[in-house]
């Protein structure tokens, strides 16, 4: 049974999707949700224990021997990974039970939670593979069902949301390929791990180069770097609630783990930092991202599209931190896709508790907001803080290691610049804070039913109280961000 | 280098860039997802062509034959080109969805429609 773990991880959810829709009911397809998104996060569990202190497990698919076979293989980076994943899908679908019946039309719900099983498998299924192309089939696999999850959203936005998320993701996936392409030509594997060993000994390296710049390319649009994020502010505005958070929470972070394995497992840290200036690149990039996207979210009339763009901010602090390319500065961005997929998630699922109860999600339909659902409110506010970066929570403890990394390299502008940055979201959490606190309700509103129900309250304060957790004990976060930044800087997988 | 020997990567990189632009320039819903399409078809030769060796055969090892083809790009194409078919046959379907939504499949008009509706 435990060898079976890494399989059994991504084709749980893979066989579940048709059979919600062999179900053809809303209620039974939740359920079988639920416990495929649990059965999941107790198979990442097990296998996070698994390959705890260094170790590694290769799983053969259908006992055909890697490297001629596809190989999943999970080391303690892919493995923190799976375990992002399952925890924030465990989590959401208890949530989207409510929200959903309340933004999905009744009879769409079982292709609904098929189609985000269907997702939940193509991103674990990114996560554990060892193979090239296997990847990019995983890859369509959760994007297709993530074109339609966005586009399941109430308003006739979020159709336009989609095809153009389509449309870039489409490019983006079809570069990442013609890179694992270019890589196959070379070397004549497919698989990461032989590849990786078969590289140094290949004599022309300009394929190689192109094969880097196109999976760079490729994979940034997907995560939503700065230039390359304009499909991300209206997918995750115009999608439903539950929708938002859970891609907020894993998509990106699934992009970004995508880019560090190329660069520290595949193409290795010499040949990718040392002979070529993407640290540069990507430094640049990340605070631009952090700065623009920024500025951009303090002059959003739609909170939920605020937010959204504050998502692109904190994506350039991760690609920041592996833009130093150090031990600390890889702690520092992996510790943040925890950290932001915690938050972001929570902030999103809270929004969600507003979007049952206000007409539209922008500033003046929130108005007295801390009083109608003071919960859900002093909620946001929390995973605000945690944004911004305040002590106690967990965005403090990413942007003092990424402080900490800049100080390392005696790039003092670079410290002051994270903490800059900072301040800017100061400023769009205060928009909130002005609109939620100091207005008066809208009588109207006042007139309507409080506080978001509990089935959708619990999940989104179980989230908050994650965030401050492991912002004050950061032991198992950071150990396993530690070690997973180890394991890729030490190149071999 | 000899250009005339590698004219399939001519080929491959026409369809790229091609595709590429049609994506950029068009305005029309359906036109762009034409152009996706191109551009992904660019792929599937990237992938098949330097798997066929002039002369090679089946790897089927008998002596007859010593040239063999690389069956492997075949079979990875195969399941792209499936992987293509889904994504146009989703973006066909939500150009028929924005189509019933907003009453047309340009892209400026769209755009505009949606900021009218804003104010």
């Amino acid at each position: 049974m435990i060898t079976q773990l890494p399989i059994l991880q991504v084709v749980i959810p893979l066989i579940a999707a048709p059979l919600m829709v062999l179900l053809r009911h809303g209620t039974a397809a939740w359920l079988l949700a639920v416990g495929v998104s649990w059965a999941s996060l107790a198979i990442a569990l097990g296998l996070l224990s698994e390959v705890a202190g260094g170790g590694l497990v290769s799983y053969a698919l259908g006992s055909w021997p890697p490297p001629w076979g596809i190989e999943y293989r999970v080391d303690s980076v892919n493995a923190y990974l799976a375990v992002i994943v399952s925890m924030v899908a465990a989590v959401v679908v208890v949530y989207m039970r409510r929200s959903v019946a309340e933004e999905v039309p009744q009879e769409h719900h079982y292709l609904f939670y098929s189609m985000y099983a269907l997702c939940l498998a193509g991103l674990l299924g990114i996560a554990l593979t060892g193979d090239g192309f296997n990847m990019f089939v995983f890859f369509e696999i959760s994007s297709l069902a993530t074109y339609v999850l966005i586009a399941l959203g109430r308003d006739r936005r979020a159709l336009m949301a989609a095809y153009q998320y389509l449309i870039m993701g489409t490019i983006g996936a079809t570069f990442f390929v013609i890179g694992v392409g270019l890589l196959y030509l070379m070397t004549g594997t497919l698989n990461l791990a032989d590849m990786a060993a078969r590289l140094p000994d290949v004599t022309d390296p300009r394929p190689v180069l192109a094969a880097l710049a196109f999976i760079t390319v490729g994979v940034s649009l997907k995560l939503a770097l700065f230039p390359l994020h304009l499909w991300l502010p209206n997918a995750y505005a115009y999608a439903p609630s539950a929708v938002t958070a859970f891609l907020a929470a894993t998509a990106t972070k699934v992009s970004v783990y995508v880019l560090l394995r190329f660069y520290f497992s595949v193409f290795g840290e010499t040949a990718v930092f040392r002979a070529l200036p993407t640290g540069s690149i990507l430094l640049a990039l990340s605070l631009a991202a952090v700065f623009v996207a920024s500025v951009v979210a303090i002059f959003q009339g739609n909170v939920k599209r605020m937010f959204a763009y504050s998502s692109v901010a904190q994506i350039g602090y991760i690609t920041l931190g592996v833009s130093f390319d150090s031990a600390t500065g890889l702690t520092a961005g992996i510790v943040h896709l925890f950290n932001h997929a915690l938050t972001k998630g929570a902030l999103f699922l809270l929004l969600g508790g507003i979007a049952l109860r206000a007409a539209a999600m922008r500033f003046d339909d929130l108005r007295g907001m801390g009083r109608l659902m003071p919960l859900t409110s002093f909620g946001i506010v929390l995973g605000g803080l945690s944004l911004i970066g305040v002590p106690g929570t967990v965005g403090f403890v990413s942007k003092w290691y990424l402080v900490v990394a800049a100080l390392e390299q005696g790039a003092w502008w670079i410290a002051f610049l994270v903490v800059a940055g900072s301040l800017l979201a100061l400023a769009y959490v205060w928009r909130f804070v002005e609109a939620a606190y100091f207005h008066a309700p809208d009588p109207k509103m006042a007139a309507g039913p409080g506080e978001a129900p509990l089935s959708m309250l619990v999940p989104a304060w179980l989230m908050i109280a994650a965030c401050v957790y492991f912002g004050l004990d950061t032991g198992l976060t950071l150990g396993g961000a530690g070690e997973a930044a180890q394991v890729l800087l030490k190149g071999k997988w | 280098m000899n250009i005339a020997s590698h004219y399939s990567y001519w080929v491959t990189m026409f369809l790229v860039i091609g595709g590429l632009y049609i994506v950029i320039a068009r305005g029309n819903l359906v036109k762009k997802l034409i152009g996706v399409a191109i551009f992904q078809t660019s792929v599937y030769l990237l992938y098949i062509a330097p798997g066929k060796l002039i002369g090679g055969t089946a790897p089927i090892i008998t002596e007859q034959f010593q040239v063999y083809s690389n069956p492997l790009p075949h079979v990875l194409i195969l399941t792209a080109i499936v992987v293509g078919i889904a994504t146009l046959a989703l973006g066909l379907a939500l150009v028929v969805r924005i189509r019933e939504a907003y009453g047309s499949i340009e892209e400026d008009e769209i755009l505009t429609r949606d900021r009218d509706g804003e104010r």
